[in-house]
């Protein structure tokens, strides 16, 4: 399967390293002229499209040619994660895509390996969430919401993705910014947004949350309706309050980021970090960010190491509130 | 603009030589990936995808929407003549297809499956045609109470295919429910049955365990019976390769009734393609004159399924054009393809490209005709497949299926799963126990699991859920009557 990917790309193409990223090590001073983008997941979903655009932005604005993609998919990047580390193991040119998904899944499936084994790179997209209901629904804002849930916390149920993913994180949060227990949110969890959303049109449940790209054109469109954003303030262009605003005091972002392996040198940490600020400082990247509706939230090496760090804890607590971590 | 005018404008677009081109590249490779086990149309997809940065969004959607045809077109090939599902639409087309072949009715089997694909994909893009608003309303009063009862209709199609002893099928059936168990449970993210295994977190791979059992299985049943024919048995091609004035009588309903069970079904948000052949097959078994041929390779057990499954892929596109909502893997690429455009496939999708989903739904009506052109003249070629000695052929199968396993995911544990499943096969079939009801479990169990589940969220618990909703209690009783119907309708005539 993987000659035939690559037979795939090269007719189309979209290109494939002949380094197969053998390069030799003391190459490191100088820049990069190859990548191997390892994606923890399935082709065409969220890790994967973002491990597409980097390729695009890089080779359109000249800054790395050759590319050479490998997927491991399963368990929100619980499957391969162990085998990016086992296999790339001090390699400088090897980037893996994750993001916050991970950090739940990791825990949630007690895996041995830890995404702070890995080189952190940098956090390059966020995309925050956004809480709806049907359209015939009798709550018009976040307060009404709020108001029923606190008065029966079970008669209102709630529409997202699996449990313990970001949408699911949410709820928890919510439950506890407004003073409820958070095992008590009666969460219905589907495979992906798109059963979820049918859920919500059919006004099967009484809320919903996704990520704003996933509901956004339904909105537009009428059949849901927007209570409120998990951004830290309002988007331009879109006119939903944020939680905060309206007295829920939660802040939520589904970061997308890549990682180098674990054990590279210090120089060779530099050099992916380096094409990550040329890349996001770029045009094509810019356009990329547009176009997919993400926003640039970059962080650079160490500093998105710290992130990562508080990230992991936070996310820790609302999984054991929730009662999907011990 | 009118449904009628928009969609000969779409014709327009689909018919240029660029478009028409892309077309037909889009139904071979289609048809290719479907006789692959393992590599599906979502996969090819999502492969394709960096494609959207080369080419324009109708030619990118025709092609893609010519592999998602195709694949249900090439997935019943090998299902017939090697009993190797290519997809898991295509795993009732094996029960009785490849009996049929067996019989050396390859021919036939395969020709009421081309026949029966382009007559329930015509139908299907008809209806998507013109139908789409009714039918997409409809498919979304479906909630989780309503599908659970869908489920238990749907698991009345078991009784089809239990074999001589119910013990026995119903023990099959239970094995199938416990391997769906395996993974990570959705509804609270924590693993089952993985045993520490990362690559099963995300379950057992359903066209493994069916090749497994099936393929596999026979290929080891076969080398362990006593009696070897000197250079091996040939399956004799009986009669002509074509279909008989016989089979056209007794397909031709079957791939009507397939088509109005698939495409409502297929767009249903939950409603999948695999249902709709579980209940197009019990239909057929009891709606047949002679049913003691199912089992031996009826062909109204072949038709009917066929139908289902390509209407059913007609329906998915329903909720994806008339809302932009993903409801199967595949729809929830070609989606994500749309981005790449910086189009937003939503309720408003049709409105605002309104160019491009006529032109995407005129090629499907192209892309039928080209698949039933491209497939009927490959029928004699196929069956000439079926005169290597049996030995050699199932030592082929082997490596066919073995390949095409480990293309999946690349994973050692696909393959030790694939030849554990063939050894069960094969002590399944050594000790007379039916296969089929182990996938129609794993396949039913799980889905059956999560809407009760989500059902009993929504209710608080409480059961009363479905009988209370209207459409949950009909199903119910349909699945009573399908039960018990025949029984007390017998007893009644007996007096």
């Amino acid at each position: 399967m993987q000659t035939r990917r690559h037979v795939l790309q090269c007719g189309f193409g979209a290109g494939v390293a002949a380094t197969l990223g053998l390069r030799p090590q003391h190459a490191e001073a100088q820049a990069l002229s190859s990548l191997q983008i390892f994606v923890p997941a399935a082709p065409g979903g969220g890790w994967d499209q973002t491990g597409r655009s980097i390729e695009h932005a890089l080779r359109t604005d000249a800054i790395v040619k050759d590319f050479k993609f490998e997927h491991a998919p399963g368990a929100g990047g619980a499957v391969g994660l162990p085998k990016f580390i086992g296999t790339k193991k001090g390699q400088g040119d090897a980037l893996m895509v994750g993001g916050m998904v991970m950090v739940g899944a990791l825990i949630a499936n007690k895996s041995p390996v830890k995404m702070t084994d890995l080189t952190p790179v940098a956090r390059l997209t966020g995309e925050f969430l956004v809480v709806v209901v049907p359209e015939a629904s009798p709550h018009k804002t976040m307060q009404d919401l709020a108001a029923a849930f606190k008065a029966a916390p079970g008669k209102v149920s709630w529409a997202g993705g699996s449990a313990g993913g970001s949408d699911h994180i949410l709820a928890g949060m919510m439950a506890r910014a407004m003073g409820a227990d958070p095992k008590a949110v009666s969460y219905v969890a589907y495979s992906g947004g798109g059963p979820a959303q049918a859920a919500l049109l059919g006004n099967q449940v009484t809320a919903g949350i996704s990520g704003w790209g996933e509901f956004s054109e339904q909105i537009k469109a009428g059949k849901l309706r927007a209570l409120a954003i998990s951004a830290d303030k309002r988007q331009d262009g879109i006119d939903v309050p944020t939680l905060k605003e309206q007295g829920v005091d939660v802040e939520l972002f589904n970061w997308r980021s890549v990682f180098g392996a674990p054990g590279i040198k210090p120089e060779q940490q530099k050099a992916l970090v380096d094409v990550m600020e040329r890349m996001v400082k770029g045009p094509a990247w810019q356009a990329e960010l547009k176009k997919k509706d993400w926003t640039g939230i970059y962080l650079p090496g160490a500093e998105f190491g710290k992130f990562l760090g508080e990230e992991i804890t936070r996310i820790t607590g609302i999984l054991k509130d929730l009662g999907l971590a011990t | 603009m009118d449904t009628l005018s928009q969609l000969i404008a779409g014709f327009a677009v689909a018919l240029t030589p660029y478009n028409l081109m892309w077309c037909f590249v889009g139904v071979t490779v289609g048809t290719a990936i479907g006789v692959l086990p393992g590599l599906g149309p979502a996969l090819t997809i999502a492969l394709l995808l960096p494609l959207t940065y080369k080419v324009d969004a109708t030619a990118a959607f025709i092609l893609f929407a010519g592999i998602y045809y195709g694949a249900m077109y090439g997935g019943s090939t090998t299902s017939i003549l090697l009993n190797t599902p290519g997809e898991s639409a295509t795993i009732v087309t094996a029960m009785e297809g490849n009996k049929m072949a067996r019989r050396g009715r390859a021919g036939a089997a395969l020709a009421t499956a081309a026949i029966g694909s382009f007559v329930a994909g015509t139908i299907g893009t008809i209806g998507l045609t013109f139908l789409a608003e009714p039918v997409v309303n409809f498919a979304l009063r479906f909630g989780p109470a309503e599908y659970f009862s869908l489920m238990i209709v749907a698991f009345v199609t078991v009784s089809a295919v239990l074999g001589t002893s119910a013990v026995r099928g119903i023990t099959a059936l239970a094995i199938g429910i416990f391997l769906g168990l395996i993974g990570i449970d959705l509804q609270t993210g924590q693993p089952r049955f993985t045993f520490g295994v990362t690559e099963l977190l995300d379950g057992l791979n359903v066209i493994v365990v069916a090749v497994g059992l099936f393929a596999v299985g026979e290929a080891l049943h076969l080398a362990a019976q006593k009696k070897r024919p000197d250079g091996g048995e040939v399956i004799e091609v009986k009669d002509s390769v074509w279909m008989s004035r016989e089979d056209w009588s007794r397909s031709w309903k079957p791939w009507l009734r397939g088509s109005l069970i698939g495409f409502p079904i297929g767009a249903m948000p939950a409603g999948g393609a695999e249902v709709p052949t579980f209940l197009s097959y019990f239909v057929e078994k009891r709606l047949a004159k002679k049913p003691e041929e199912f089992g031996h390779g009826a062909i109204e057990g072949v038709a009917g399924p066929e139908a289902a499954n390509n209407a059913s892929a007609a329906g998915v596109l329903v909720p994806m054009l008339a809302l932009g909502l993903p409801t199967s893997a595949t729809a929830a690429i070609m989606l994500s393809a749309f981005q790449s455009y910086g189009i937003n496939p939503g309720p408003l999708l049709l409105q605002q490209q309104s160019a491009l989903v006529w032109g995407l739904i005129a090629s499907l009506y192209i892309g039928n005709i080209m698949l039933l052109v491209l497939n009927l003249p490959l029928i004699a070629l196929w069956v000439k497949m079926l005169r290597i000695p049996e030995p050699l052929l199932y030592g082929g199968i082997l490596v066919f299926a073995t390949i095409g396993t480990y293309g999946i995911s690349q994973s050692w544990i696909d393959l030790l799963l694939l030849y554990l499943m063939g050894g069960m096969g094969f002590l399944m079939r050594r000790f007379d126990f039916p296969t089929a009801p182990v996938i129609i479990g794993m396949i039913l169990g799980p889905l059956a699991e999560q809407e009760f589940r989500r059902a009993m969220t929504i209710s608080e618990g409480n059961l009363m859920i479905f009988v209370q909703k209207p459409l949950s209690l009909a199903l119910l009783l349909i699945a009573v009557l399908a039960l018990v119907g025949p029984k007390v309708w017998g007893m009644v005539r007996r007096g």
